[in-house]
């Protein structure tokens, strides 16, 4: 029976024009956990997790939320997306930026304002929130881009590489965070090509070429291949498939 | 040799960008197709009312290139100047010749007038005329080119760069990953795209204001009609080209290819905007001006500034340019369906 917040890729298949970028992908994230999505560049996990956000549409299978078909627009007020570019307006201040994402989520009055303080003490960014973004480092920026996906509480965070050119202390402290989320109900599903985060993931779905190559617990993929770490279970996977 | 292979990234640069390469080598000549056409047309003959003219003269005036038509009364031929199916009737009393120009564009007045006062010097059959009277419905001899050219290049420069600004604002936002970002939210397709006509909507209000009050106080250009029926034209023109720009924002994947679109869709528009009279152009190509929403917007600006026309008479050039901005919008909302489904 699945819950109201997982997600279920049913035979997914994305073409562009008469390329194929994904599949024949089936696969389900569970209510409240961090499930990873783990590949290359250019092995389609952007293109799935906009599928999956409900942004885009597949050429062929299904995607559900619960039981409602994606995509759908009502849908997207619940989920967070924090897409692979920044996609900031470089030309406003970080809180201009902040003001308009939480507008657009229906954000308005003392919650806006609330919401926008507790987002940039999570990403450590307040003392730079009257600061244009043009004047932003990429890792400021990464930051930024994560707290305005953060803003409206969404059930769903979806991050596509969120922690590129984040340093390693404040990375700690945002998985951190993540995981508190995901304690709290909410369902995150990252993307990452670094291995090491990939094993802070609840389960992980490793995709190669457009294909699910394999899907399960970090462990459960390390025992299944007999490695003991998850690039070499990735290479396993990867090396089976070829 | 580090220029050679400079000279050879540059050629496979532009051989993978074809479009770039065929708008260089294509659109010059795109371009002086259409003035050759606008040229080359046969050279205007100006359209003459009679009313009362001894038989001899309207034989001589008949010898030349124009086109003559008779009315029974002052009356009849002056409603006809008024709806522009003639440029001039002229009249003749007790050996005085009385020419009457609609006077909106100088260079028919001239034509007109050429034609005309060769039938006053004086020929064998007859001695020579009194001095013509001469008067003009709109304008004056004194009205110069630039009051004829003016009101074009007002709604020329409002379209030009209105587009500009809006493609590729619009296009960035594309390119800059946030309107994929936008499109992540509950927003609807159609706020995005009104959100983006009544935000730049602001911005063209300021600029039709400053370039018809700089125009008209500034540069002194001949203006007849309120000033405030001219702002509603500017303004319905920026607006048909903020959402224009938007959606050929669509078809470009940079700045450098929305300025490709320039020598396509923009200056052609000058050409059918009645800077050139389309008269003489081929019927074929007329109707292609029918297309253009520069084509009523300046025909609209003419009328308020030169002929001093109210809301009521280019009522349907604003019409025009309302329906081609509705066109526009809904063809972006449909666009915006490329990078949402929903």
């Amino acid at each position: 029976m699945p819950n109201k917040e997982s997600i279920v890729a049913d035979h997914v298949t994305r073409r562009f024009g008469k390329k194929t970028i994904l599949k024949e992908i089936s696969l389900e994230v569970f209510s409240s956990e961090i499930f990873g999505l783990l590949g290359p560049s250019g092995s389609g996990k952007t293109t799935l997790v906009k599928l999956l956000a409900g942004i885009d549409e597949a050429s062929s299978g299904s995607v559900y939320m619960g039981n409602i078909t994606l995509p759908r627009r009502e849908m997207l007020s619940k989920i967070g997306y924090m897409a692979q570019s920044d996609a900031l307006y470089e030309e406003l201040t970080a809180q201009e930026n902040l003001d308009f994402f939480a507008s657009l989520f229906g954000l308005s009055g003392k919650t806006k304002r609330r919401r926008i303080e507790e987002v940039m003490a999570l990403v450590n960014l307040q003392d730079a929130i009257k600061k244009l973004v043009s004047s932003f480092s990429g890792g400021m920026k990464r930051r930024l881009s994560l707290a305005i996906a953060l803003l409206h509480q969404p059930k769903i965070l979806i991050l596509d590489e969120p922690t590129v050119g984040i340093d390693p202390i404040l990375r700690v402290s945002i998985w951190n965070e993540l995981r508190a989320m995901s304690d709290e109900g909410t369902t995150i599903i990252i993307t990452t090509h670094v291995m090491d985060e990939a094993d802070k993931c609840d389960r992980l779905a490793m995709i190669r070429n457009g294909s699910l190559i394999a899907l399960g617990s970090p462990d459960a993929l390390k025992q299944e291949t007999n490695t003991s770490t998850i690039e070499q279970a990735f290479l396993t996977y990867g090396g089976a498939q070829a | 040799m580090r220029i050679r292979a400079l000279v050879f990234r540059i050629w496979r640069q532009f051989l993978h960008d074809k479009r770039t390469l065929a708008l260089m080598l294509l659109a010059p000549l795109f371009v002086m197709t259409l003035i050759s056409l606008v040229f080359n047309g046969s050279t205007y003959k100006p359209k003459i009312g009679l009313i009362t003219m001894p038989t001899a003269l309207s034989q001589r005036l008949a010898t030349e290139s124009v086109t003559l038509s008779s009315y029974a009364s002052p009356a009849s031929a002056l409603s006809a100047l008024k709806n522009q199916s003639i440029d001039a009737y002229v009249d003749f009393h007790h050996g005085q010749l009385t020419i009457k120009l609609e006077g909106s564009d100088p260079s028919t007045n001239q034509a007109v007038l050429m034609d005309l006062q060769k039938l006053t010097q004086p020929t064998t059959t007859h001695q020579a005329f009194k001095q013509p009277m001469i008067s003009y419905l709109y304008g004056s001899a004194s009205m110069t080119s630039f009051d004829n050219f003016g009101p074009v290049l007002i709604g020329f420069f409002a379209f030009f760069f209105v587009f500009l600004v809006a493609g590729i604002s619009f296009l960035n936002e594309r390119t800059t990953g946030t309107l994929d970002r936008l499109l992540a939210t509950p927003i609807k397709r159609y706020e995005v795209v009104l959100g983006y006509v009544l935000g730049y909507g602001v911005f063209t209000i300021v600029q039709a204001f400053l370039i018809t009050w700089f125009s008209v106080d500034i540069l002194g250009m001949m203006m007849t009609g309120s000033l405030f029926v001219l702002l509603i034209v500017t303004l319905l023109l920026s607006m048909s080209a903020l959402t224009f720009g938007m959606f050929i924002s669509s078809f470009a994947n940079s700045e450098f290819q929305i300025m490709q679109f320039i020598p396509i869709v923009v200056v052609p528009q000058l050409f059918f905007s009645g800077l050139f009279n389309i008269a003489t152009m081929a019927p074929w190509l007329r109707w292609l001006s029918y297309l253009m929403p520069l084509y009523y917007g300046a025909d609209a600006m003419r009328n308020v500034m030169i002929r001093g026309k109210s809301i009521d008479v280019i009522g349907i050039d604003l019409l025009f340019l309302l329906a081609l901005s509705l066109v526009f919008i809904v063809l972006n909302v449909v666009t915006l369906r490329k990078y949402r489904k929903v």
